[in-house]
């Protein structure tokens, strides 16, 4: 592999996992929030 | 939870940052990432000796240091959750939020070490003492994050017991930190934060590293406060599953006795 090689796989290995654990949080948050707010606040 | 303290959605208000600040934090994060990308990836020059190999520097590094911000936080929290006069909830969530980031950030800076360490070095690992008190670093806060998973008789009990496995934890950061000076290592000794305090990198190149440094730096500080957020919207719903099984607990004795 070539030094731009180990750069793509470097940079791309971060922003999967910076991407990946950001985009997860966001989701687990707002499905805690939905089963978090009382009934009446959901009509 | 009283009304008092739950927002117009009937959500829990406990939030570490303000809703504006962390909108803020959140943009200028973006930001800061886009132009670490371009500096990172063309405004810096090439490294005269490492070639452009050396462009995984400018995320190793500053994943290596929020790694050390990330325990650093959990180890105070745990700190000041263990002193009675202190003693709090929120303590206990931000040393779990900070945990569970600072494993994230440590597998980024061993994964990005290899990925930089097999052109420079030849190899993909080395049982160097940087590289191995960095793996023992990374497991035993994920051990710590598998045992704030296991239930506790007595919750305050058990966030004890977290926040002395927290403290035990953070005693291999020095190691790791010292470990270039303490020991002969294939590793680099400190180039930015040395014994001198002299940073040995200059001009585009320093500057792309603390724009690194900068922008990993705000994305952890709004990571942690979505990951707080998230620990007490769990927390709610664990006291709710809690206060329904006593409720139908009591409601089945009562029948049994009627």
């Amino acid at each position: 592999m070539t030094d731009v090689g180990y750069v793509i796989a470097g940079w791309s290995v971060a922003g999967i996992v910076l991407g990946a654990y950001t985009v997860r949080l966001v989701l687990r948050i707002r499905r805690a929030e939905r089963e978090s707010a009382p009934p009446e606040s959901n009509t | 939870m009283s009304e008092a303290e739950r927002d117009d959605a009937g959500l829990p208000r406990d939030e570490l940052l303000a809703p504006m600040l962390r909108r803020v934090i959140g943009v200028v994060t973006i930001v800061s990432l886009v132009a670490l990308v371009l500096f990172g990836l063309w405004g810096a020059p090439t490294d005269e000796v490492q070639g452009d190999a050396q462009r995984v520097m400018y995320l190793h590094v500053p994943s290596a240091w929020l790694a050390y911000l990330a325990f650093f936080v959990t180890a105070a929290a745990s700190a000041l959750f263990l002193w009675r006069r202190t003693r709090a909830e929120v303590w206990d969530r931000l040393a779990g939020a900070s945990a569970e980031l600072g494993v994230m950030f440590t597998g980024l800076a061993l994964v990005l070490g290899s990925i930089w360490g097999r052109p420079v070095w030849g190899v993909w690992w080395a049982w160097d003492a940087r590289l191995v008190s960095t793996a023992l670093l990374f497991f035993l806060f994920l051990g710590y994050c598998a045992l704030r998973r296991i239930p506790a008789a007595d919750p305050v009990g058990g966030a004890k017991r977290n926040a002395i496995a927290a403290l035990i934890a953070f005693v291999d950061v020095p190691i790791v930190h010292f470990s270039v000076e303490w020991w002969r290592t294939l590793h680099q000794q400190a180039t930015v934060f040395n014994p001198q305090l002299n940073p040995q990198i200059h001009g585009v190149m320093g500057l792309t590293l603390w724009l690194g440094t900068i922008a990993f730096t705000l994305l952890y500080v709004y990571l942690l406060d979505r990951r707080y957020r998230l620990a007490v919207l769990e927390d709610g719903r664990a006291d709710r599953e809690l206060e329904r099984a006593i409720a139908e607990r009591i409601s089945t004795s009562r029948g049994v006795v009627a």
